[in-house]
Order: C-alpha cells, then sequence, then structure tokens
C-alpha cells in the first residue's frame, strides 16, 4: 500500500503540495511514484516561469510511461531541484522527501481546493 | 546465436583501409590549397580503420544475433510479418531501376512512372479507393499524409472550423501523435464491453469542429467493427472524413475493401499487407488512398497520364494539393517489392491472403484459451489478444508469470515474442498475429511451446521470470540506460 | 492455393474442425453481407516467378539510365559490394523493429553504431536512429525548435535550400500552425544579414540552413550562431553528410541540430528512395530529439548490451503529446550507410571529396573554356555548381542532346541557371565527352 503523509496537501493529479510561509514545494506521491516505476527522468520547468493551476509545467518519466506534471497551485517558480537530474531514483525512494519545484504562491486561497491527507487516502483507495 | 562482444571501432587499427577508387588522373586542383580553411573541418572525424574482412566477419556476426522472419515463426500482432518472398529482393536490385537518378527527364523514366501507375490502379482494386499516392516512406507517414488530405479537403470548402478529429482508445498510437502533429486535437471515444467502437459515445462528440475519424477495422483488439456502415452515416452526416489506419489490413485482403465500407481516406503498409521486408526497423512504404471527391488533394509530385502525348508524366503543386510529404516520389525500391507480390497473388490468389491469415489466428487462438485468458471469445481476424496466463503460479512469497515473462520465455523456444502490452485495454495484454504465409505445423509448434509454458508458469514461475536463458544476453538494464544515456562510442568509451 | 500460403484442404480442414466451424465464410460471420467483396478483383492474373521477371526486365528496359552529372540532393557516390552482401542477410533483412532486445542485438548494436559515426560527421554528441529522408528530417528538425522554444511560431529557412528541402518543411509547418519565412541569399548563399533582420521582426523558433546550398556553394555561416542565439533559437544546419568528412561540421559552425538526407554515403540513386534522413543534435536537446534512439546497457549479468532507449518521448508511450509521430527508422539503410563509413574510414572519406573536387573543378573550369557558359558565382564549391548559360546557346536543345548521348547535365535549378555536378565515379572519358558534346553543340 502506498502511503500518504501527514502534514501535505494533495491534488486529484497525485501531486502533493507543502506550503511555507508563502513558498510552495511540490512533489508527486508515495502512490504516482508507485504507478509509475523507476523514474528515470523529470523534465523541469524554467526558473521564474508562471504555472497556474491545473495546466501543466512539466512531465516525469519512466522506462514505460510518461506522466505530465499538472500544477496543484498557481505562481512563480524559484527553484527547481536539479538533485534530480543526476538522480531521478530518489522520487522512488522518498517522494516525499524530494520536492521537485519550489513555487512563490500568487494565490494561497487554491491550497484550499486540495485534499488533506484523509482525503487524499480515500481518494487513492477508490 | 552466440553473444559477440565487438564494436566496429574496437577493430580499428591507424591505417588500415577496407576501400579502393579509381585513379581519375584529375590533380590540377586541391581542395586544402584552394578552399579557405574557415570553411574545412579541423581534424578527421574518427572512423574506423578496418579491412574488408573485419568489416564482413563484423556484421556477420552482428547479424547471428538477430532473428528475422526467415529465422523463424514472428507472431507480431499487430506488425504482420509474414514471409517476404526472395523475388521480390531481386526485382528491386535491377540495375534499370537501382541506377536511375530522380530527376531525370520524363521520357527517360517511363518504365517507373509505368509502375506508379500500375501500382496506384492494382492497389485501389484492392482497397475500394479512387487514386493512391505512393510518396509516404512508413505508416505512420501515410497517416500523417492521410491527415494533411482530410485538413486540405476541408480547407479547400472554406471550412477552417473543422480542427477536432476523433480515435478510438483501442487505437494505435499513431495515430492521435499522427493527428496532434497534423495540427489536430485529438477527441478519445471509448470502447464498448465487446471491444468494438461505443456508437453512443460517439454521437456526441460529432459537431460543426469535426475534422473526421480515425479507425481501423478489424480494429487493434482484432475485431471487426461491424457498426462501420452507421458510424460512416453519422460522421458524413457531421461533415466528416472516415480515416482508415490500413495497419490492419491483411484479413481484409480480397474480402472486404475499406472503400466499400464508406472511408474516404486509407493508408497501405506495404510492408505488413504486401509482404516487403522489415529491414530491423524500415524503410517501408505508406500509400494513401482516396475517394475520387479527394483526388485534388493528393500529395505532389504524382503520376499521371499525358493529356496531349501518351507519355506519364508527374503532376507538380497545385493550390488545391495537400503539399509534398517526401523528398521525391517516397521509397520506390520498396514499391518495385510490393509490385512484385502483387502480380505473384494476382487476382485468382488474393482472397487466400485473407481466409488464411484469419483461419490462423482463430486457429491460435481456440488452441490457446484453455491455459490463457480470453477476455473477447467472439471470432477474430487476423489476430486476438490474450490478457495474460489463467494460472501464472502466483502463491505465497511468489510473483506470478506476466506476459512480459511469458514473452521471453517464448525466445528460448526459437519463437519471436508477441506484441505486448498492447493493447492498453488489457493489463497483460498479448496480442498474437500469425498471418497466412504459417503453416499449421508452425502453428501447432508454437501451440504446444505456448502449452509448455503456461505448464511451467503453473509449476514454478521462476523459470519465467529469469528467461530467457539460452538467448545472447539476458533482460538488459533499461533504467540505467535511459537514467544515464550512453548512445554514442565517444560516451562508450569515456565511461569505460 | 498461392505458392506463398502453405495450407492443403486437409490443413483447413483440420483447422475448420479446432474452431468448430464449418466453413471459411464462418470466419467472416461477423462482417455485414453487403460488405463482402462479391465482385472479382480487377488486378492482372497472377505470375509465375518467371514472368515476374520478365515483367520487370520490360519495364526496366523503359527507362533509359543515362549517366548523371546532376546532383541536387542525389548523389551517384560508389558502393562498396560488401554492402549489398551484408545488407541482403536475412537476419538483418527480415527483422522488425528490435523490440526484444536479447534476440535483436545485430540490429540495435549497428544503429549505436550508426549513431556514433553520425556524430562524428556532425561533430554533435547525439544522433537518432535515422529518419524517412533528409526533406523529412528538416521538417522534423522544425517542429524540435518550435516545441523546445515553447511559445514561438517562426522557423527561418535559407532561400538557397534545395527545393524540396523547402517544401517539405513548408508542408509539414502549414497543418501545424508554424510560419515559414525565407531569408533572402547574397552573391550565392544565405545573407547573414536578411537573417538578422528576420531574426530581429519575427518570433523565431528555429533557422534551417544549408552547409552546402542547391548552387553547390559551401556557404561561409560565421556569425549565424551568434545572430541566431541571441533570440534564443536554434541554428539547423542541413548537410550532405558526405562532404562532412572534410568541410566545417555543424558543431563547428555553432549549430544546435544537423539533418540531411544519408543517400550520399554510398546508397544507390534508386529513384530517390529508399535512403536515410540523419538528424543529430546537442546534448542539451537529447530529450527533445524525435524518432528512435538505441543506448548502451548492461544485462543481469554484466554484458554490455543495447537497448531502444529514452521512449518515454515516443507515441507509443505519450501518443498525442510525442515529440513527433515517428515510430521506425530506416534500419537497413542505417545498417548501409554504418558498413559504408567502416569500408571508407577517414581516409576514404576524403579521398572521395578530393576526387570529386577535382573533377568538378576540372569540368568548371573546361565548361568555362569553351565559352558557352559564365560564371555566375565566385564562391568555393566541392562537386556541384551552377554556370551562367550564355545568350547564344539554346539549352534546352543542348540538355537533348545530352540526353540522347546519354548524359543527365545542366538542369535549370532557377531562371538562367544550370547544375552540373562530379563525384568520384566520373572518370576523365566521361567528362571529356560531356565537354566535347557542349563544344560541338
Amino acid at each position: 500500500m502506498a502511503t500518504v503523509k501527514e502534514g501535505y496537501k494533495y491534488a486529484e493529479t497525485h501531486e502533493w503540495v507543502k506550503v511555507e510561509g508563502e513558498i510552495a514545494l511540490i512533489g508527486i506521491s508515495d502512490f504516482a511514484q508507485h504507478e509509475l516505476g523507476d523514474v528515470v527522468y523529470v523534465d523541469f520547468p524554467e526558473v521564474d516561469d508562471e504555472i497556474a493551476k491545473g495546466e501543466e509545467f512539466g512531465a516525469v518519466e519512466s522506462t514505460k510511461a510518461a506522466s505530465d506534471l499538472i500544477a496543484p497551485v498557481s505562481g512563480t517558480v524559484i527553484e527547481v531541484n536539479s538533485a534530480l537530474d543526476d538522480a531521478p531514483e530518489l522520487i522512488n525512494q522518498a517522494p516525499f522527501d524530494n520536492w521537485m519545484i519550489k513555487v512563490q504562491l500568487s494565490d494561497a486561497s487554491e491550497l484550499d481546493d486540495l485534499m488533506d491527507a484523509e482525503a487524499y487516502k480515500a481518494f487513492c483507495g477508490e | 546465436m552466440k553473444y559477440y562482444d565487438k564494436l566496429i571501432f574496437d577493430l580499428s587499427k591507424e591505417g588500415r583501409r577496407g576501400y579502393s577508387l579509381p585513379e581519375t588522373g584529375l590533380t590540377n586542383h586541391k581542395m586544402k590549397e584552394e578552399v579557405p580553411s574557415t570553411l574545412l573541418r579541423g581534424s578527421a572525424p574518427s572512423l574506423p580503420q578496418v579491412s574488408e574482412v573485419d568489416v564482413v566477419r563484423h556484421y556477420t556476426n552482428l547479424s547471428q544475433m538477430n532473428f528475422g522472419v526467415d529465422t523463424g515463426f514472428y507472431p507480431l500482432g499487430s506488425c504482420t510479418m509474414k514471409y517476404n518472398p526472395k523475388i521480390n529482393e531481386e526485382i528491386a536490385s535491377m540495375p534499370g531501376f537501382q541506377e536511375i537518378h530522380p530527376l531525370q527527364p520524363e521520357s527517360t523514366i517511363q518504365g517507373i512512372y509505368s509502375i506508379y501507375s500500375e501500382m496506384e490502379k492494382m492497389l485501389s482494386a484492392i482497397t475500394g479507393m479512387k487514386y493512391f499516392t505512393l510518396n509516404p516512406c512508413a505508416g505512420a507517414h501515410g497517416e500523417l499524409t492521410g491527415l494533411m488530405i482530410m485538413r486540405s479537403y476541408h480547407r479547400n470548402r472554406g471550412d477552417f472550423a473543422r480542427t477536432k478529429v476523433i480515435v478510438p482508445d483501442s487505437a494505435h498510437g499513431t495515430n492521435p501523435a499522427s493527428a496532434a502533429v497534423c495540427g489536430l486535437d485529438v477527441v478519445v471515444v471509448k470502447s464498448n464491453a465487446e471491444g468494438l467502437v461505443d456508437v453512443d459515445d460517439l454521437k456526441p462528440l460529432l459537431g460543426p469542429d469535426l475534422a473526421g475519424i480515425m479507425m481501423t477495422n478489424p480494429n487493434t483488439l482484432g475485431l471487426f467493427e461491424r457498426d462501420i456502415k452507421e458510424i460512416a452515416s453519422l460522421v458524413h452526416k457531421a461533415g466528416g472524413l472516415l480515416y482508415y489506419d490500413g495497419a490492419n489490413m491483411n484479413p481484409l485482403m480480397g474480402v472486404v475493401r475499406p472503400g466499400d465500407m464508406g472511408f474516404d481516406i486509407m493508408h497501405l503498409n506495404l510492408h505488413k499487407t504486401f509482404s516487403t521486408p522489415h529491414g530491423g526497423g524500415g524503410p517501408g512504404s505508406g500509400p494513401v488512398g482516396v475517394a475520387e471527391f479527394l483526388k485534388d488533394c493528393l500529395p505532389y509530385p504524382h503520376v499521371e497520364e499525358g493529356e496531349e502525348s501518351n507519355l506519364l508524366y508527374a503532376k507538380g503543386e497545385t493550390p488545391e494539393c495537400a503539399g509534398m510529404v517526401s523528398g521525391h516520389m517516397g521509397n520506390f525500391g520498396i514499391i518495385l517489392r510490393a509490385c512484385a507480390y502483387i502480380l505473384s497473388i494476382g487476382r485468382q490468389h488474393i482472397g487466400e491472403v485473407g481466409y488464411m491469415a484469419t483461419l490462423n489466428a482463430n486457429y491460435v487462438k481456440e488452441s490457446l484459451r484453455d491455459v490463457y485468458k480470453l477476455p473477447i471469445p467472439s471470432v477474430c481476424k487476423h489476430e486476438f489478444v490474450f490478457d495474460g496466463l489463467i494460472n501464472d503460479g502466483a502463491r505465497e512469497g511468489k510473483e506470478g508469470a506476466t506476459t512480459l515473462d511469458v514473452a521471453k520465455r517464448l525466445l528460448d523456444f526459437g519463437f519471436h515474442a508477441p506484441t505486448i502490452y498492447f493493447p492498453l485495454l488489457f493489463h497483460q495484454a498479448l496480442m498474437i498475429e500469425p498471418t497466412e504465409t504459417e503453416s499449421k505445423e508452425t502453428l501447432d509448434a508454437f501451440i504446444e511451446v505456448m502449452h509448455t509454458i503456461a505448464a511451467e508458469a503453473a509449476e514454478d514461475s521462476d523459470i519465467l521470470h529469469a528467461a530467457p536463458h539460452n538467448a545472447p544476453i539476458g533482460r538488459p538494464d533499461d533504467t540505467t540506460a535511459a537514467k544515464h544515456p550512453i548512445i554514442n562510442y565517444r560516451d562508450l568509451k569515456a565511461e569505460a | 492455393m498461392n505458392q506463398h500460403i502453405p495450407h492443403t484442404k486437409e490443413d483447413i480442414q483440420q483447422m475448420l474442425d479446432k474452431i468448430g466451424m464449418k466453413s471459411l465464410q464462418e470466419l467472416y460471420s461477423d462482417v455485414p453481407a453487403d460488405f463482402l467483396y462479391k465482385g472479382e478483383f480487377d488486378l492482372p492474373n497472377a505470375k509465375s516467378e518467371e514472368e515476374i521477371r520478365r515483367f520487370f526486365k520490360q519495364m526496366a528496359s523503359q527507362n533509359t539510365r543515362l549517366t548523371p552529372f546532376v546532383g541536387q540532393g542525389w548523389y551517384d557516390h560508389y558502393t562498396p559490394s560488401s554492402i549489398v552482401a551484408l545488407t541482403s542477410r536475412s537476419e538483418f533483412l527480415t527483422a522488425y523493429t528490435p523490440y526484444q532486445p536479447e534476440i535483436s542485438q545485430g540490429t540495435l548494436r549497428y544503429i549505436f553504431e550508426y549513431q556514433s559515426m553520425i556524430c562524428e560527421l556532425t561533430g554533435l554528441e547525439v544522433s537518432n536512429a535515422s529518419m524517412y529522408d533528409g526533406p523529412t528530417a528538416a521538417a522534423e528538425a522544425a517542429r524540435m525548435a518550435i516545441t523546445s522554444a515553447r511559445k514561438k511560431d517562426t522557423i527561418l529557412i535559407s532561400s538557397t535550400l534545395l527545393p524540396q528541402v523547402k517544401e517539405v518543411v513548408k508542408t509539414y509547418a502549414r497543418y501545424a500552425g508554424t510560419s515559414i519565412v525565407e531569408i533572402a541569399e547574397e552573391e550565392g548563399e544565405t545573407s547573414l544579414a536578411s537573417l538578422k533582420e528576420a531574426l530581429s521582426t519575427h518570433a523565431v523558433a528555429g533557422a534551417i540552413v544549408p552547409t552546402t546550398n542547391c548552387y553547390g556553394i559551401i556557404e561561409n555561416h560565421s556569425g549565424f550562431a551568434d545572430a541566431v542565439h541571441a533570440v534564443k533559437a536554434l541554428l539547423i544546419e542541413y548537410c550532405d553528410p558526405s562532404t562532412l568528412a572534410v568541410l566545417k561540421t555543424p558543431a563547428e559552425w555553432g549549430a544546435d541540430i544537423a539533418v540531411g538526407d544519408g543517400q550520399s554515403l554510398g546508397i544507390p540513386l534508386c529513384f530517390g528512395g529508399p535512403t536515410l534522413g540523419f538528424m543529430a543534435c546537442s546534448k542539451e536537446h537529447l530529450r527533445k530529439l524525435p524518432g528512435r534512439i538505441v543506448g548502451a546497457t548492461t544485462d543481469k549479468e554484466g554484458k554490455r548490451c543495447f537497448v531502444l532507449t529514452l521512449q518515454a518521448r515516443e507515441q507509443h508511450i505519450r501518443r498525442d503529446k510525442a515529440t513527433s509521430n515517428i515510430c521506425s527508422n530506416e534500419s537497413l539503410m542505417a545498417l548501409w550507410v554504418t558498413i559504408y563509413l567502416s569500408i571508407m574510414g577517414p581516409e576514404g572519406m576524403k579521398e572521395v571529396n578530393e576526387k570529386s573536387y577535382a573533377g568538378a573543378h576540372y569540368l568548371y573550369d573546361e565548361l568555362l573554356h569553351t565559352g558557352k557558359f559564365e560564371k555566375a558565382y565566385d564562391k568555393p564549391f566541392l562537386k556541384e555548381f551552377v554556370l551562367r548559360p550564355s545568350k547564344d546557346i539554346d539549352i534546352a536543345s543542348l540538355r537533348k542532346k545530352l540526353e540522347e548521348a546519354g548524359i543527365f547535365a545542366a538542369r535549370e535549378v532557377r531562371k538562367e541557371l544550370v547544375t552540373f555536378c562530379v563525384t568520384e565515379k566520373r572518370s576523365k572519358e566521361e567528362i571529356d565527352n560531356l565537354i566535347n558534346i557542349i563544344k560541338e553543340a
């Protein structure tokens, strides 16, 4: 069974958001990495790119699948986790510790539309 | 097959050579002295320096790690790996074709133009279409060309709103990709429980923005879309066109013509249905046929009969045409082979192709359904899909054998694997297409091995997990290959 | 039954029994009856092998093979006989795409070698496994530039590209909603000033320029890469790969992508196909490169082996989001080219170019001496060049006369410019014969 971590917000497209002040860290859930299999590459946006809730901002690839990354919130990309370039397997090993992008939130109220851990657990169980 | 671990670069030795060129006696002009050095490269490319015998042995050794139709049975679903008659190769290598420059004057290439013209007529007769372009170089290239024709048709009528194309969820992945490359938006129509296009799901998708629908019939499950008449009428009524993906044409050869089902545009894969060799992934040929009203939309150049003289000529660009899709007129060498094949089949035997392809598929299906899951049990056409083993050997502490495991185990028995994990409708899809050129004895041998493998899986799935056991290599590490790509010799050396 | 179908009457009966059917017709019981074709197919009678041979000999005899003194994208270079022997091996010829790497190491290895050689010729770090032909590879490169640039919609193409390259690029672009703007030429080569102007007035994603152009001129691309990169666009060089053994490479010009037609690497003319398109790029664009790519890895026991890799870019996984709809390569032609480059080696490739150069310049000098042609441009060229026929020469009747003598030359490339080409295959006698006919015309 995939783990779901408390303290994170979740989107139906299996991205998670962790809020630190006005900054949001975005990654993918344990459920998502499990479905994908061995992650081999993360296609990042560029720093300063604007991302919009519900739109794709990148992609994550395994040997057998590729999945678009859908923005759970809107904002400006302020950093991408380039450690994943050399070690994309970190996504598989510790999906909640390895964020993909850091975003300056433009509308914090969008966080309210996301699921909490309990709701997401129920969502995955469906 | 034996493992051989050399690359041609490994054999290189400074100063060795395998070529010989004639002395021309022309030495007045020297590039190094006359061409400014700013236009010349800094150092020579590091190509291998090897003798002819080095080259011949190396590639002979490489060939011995390869499996082809001439090696054994190749039941790869959706790929129609039929036998490639040798006479076709002889024809394609005739100097009267090989040595002709494509831009030679028309009067000197009437024989070639006749072959284009003759092929167009024969393919039209087989498919019920009216005209063909032979310029596309592959099936996917044909799809793209066909969609360009579709868009040209709407454009020529001044209807620019039609930007949507419908593709069934069971379609080959190439269909949506071709549509996207052609600037069309893809909308997916669902399959019903029987594996056929769901007409009720289709209806709400039809509207004034519809360019057309792409279908293959029989579909990728090997099932005949029997509602095609209704689908054609609905799509036509909405102003759209029907595109036929000819990847699955083989069971219809001499039995049913796509043109008669209401299709307006289609492509054929000469490397599937018309027996030209696959060559390890190409060159192929993907002619596109159209109904009469689409003639003006065909890409150029297109061979036509001259109005005044009786010479054939290549018609050039017109405002209505779809454009130019390849460098000249496609893969002539492949067209020649397919032409030879059709002549060998002729009007007398064309129907045998479809009937025997279908008979073979149903025979294999019925002979294996006792041990492999058959999600759709009805009569199939040229191919069918299993959804993994009935008893995969899974038990406490042991994972069951997957479709991948079955595929790899088949290699140990001297068969190529079927297509796996396609179509996407089933998790353990195993898609088998035997083709008409395989004898009952070959099919029986395959059926026996498939039973053996099923029994092995039930007994101890580890044998399958570890397969193949006697191929030149074991299962490769795909993950490392994709994570840290090493894609040329320099990188490989740097890594070592 | 036809000779390619092995079923006996007895086989068919046994098979029908197994599937519980009474007749073959029952196999099509799911097909609405009105679709079953009832007429006789309008096809020729089935022919025996000997009749097929006779038919095609007859067709071939209706062609006249002319000695080519024209290139324009298709070059008559020598083909070593070992290529024909090796590419005919049915283990290569009758294999499918190497989807089962364990029994396809032959195909995978030669594609890896092919990619390595294309990297050597272009100087770039990455090559795909090949595409249909040069013009379609150029169209794919344009699409790659558009995808990489995101929000930009224009591709610049030099007016000096071969016409078939321009036309195919324009065709692909038209449907994808990409704008194509032509860069003007100056003195027979792509104008840097015109390039700069276009870069400043359009939202440019990439520019396609020829290394050797439709006039045969070796173009000077100094300053091109800087200009193109200044607006974050990609520089795409269209090249004749045979000449890259001696000419400045796309990498040396600062190109991001190189494309071209592999035909000049020993592939017979064969009326223009099959050939192959090659496509190489710098490492940073690897994940956007369309088409198949073979990579090295190891199996469980650590044996070196090769696989199709980076497949997440491809249509069977990405469907409508793939980098391209291409799902094959011209594999056998990639083998052809790989064997060619192995046989020729660096020395052979140099010699091919030097001999072509010497022959072409000899012809150029002699044609000017006849007084029937004038210089069109004063620019360096390698094996192909254009001249302007002088006013008192009727070029159409000259071409006819050449044709009667079995020679294909002096094709019009543009109003008042005719083209010639000489490869290492043209002997001095053949060249002198051409010159003499022109002298007498």
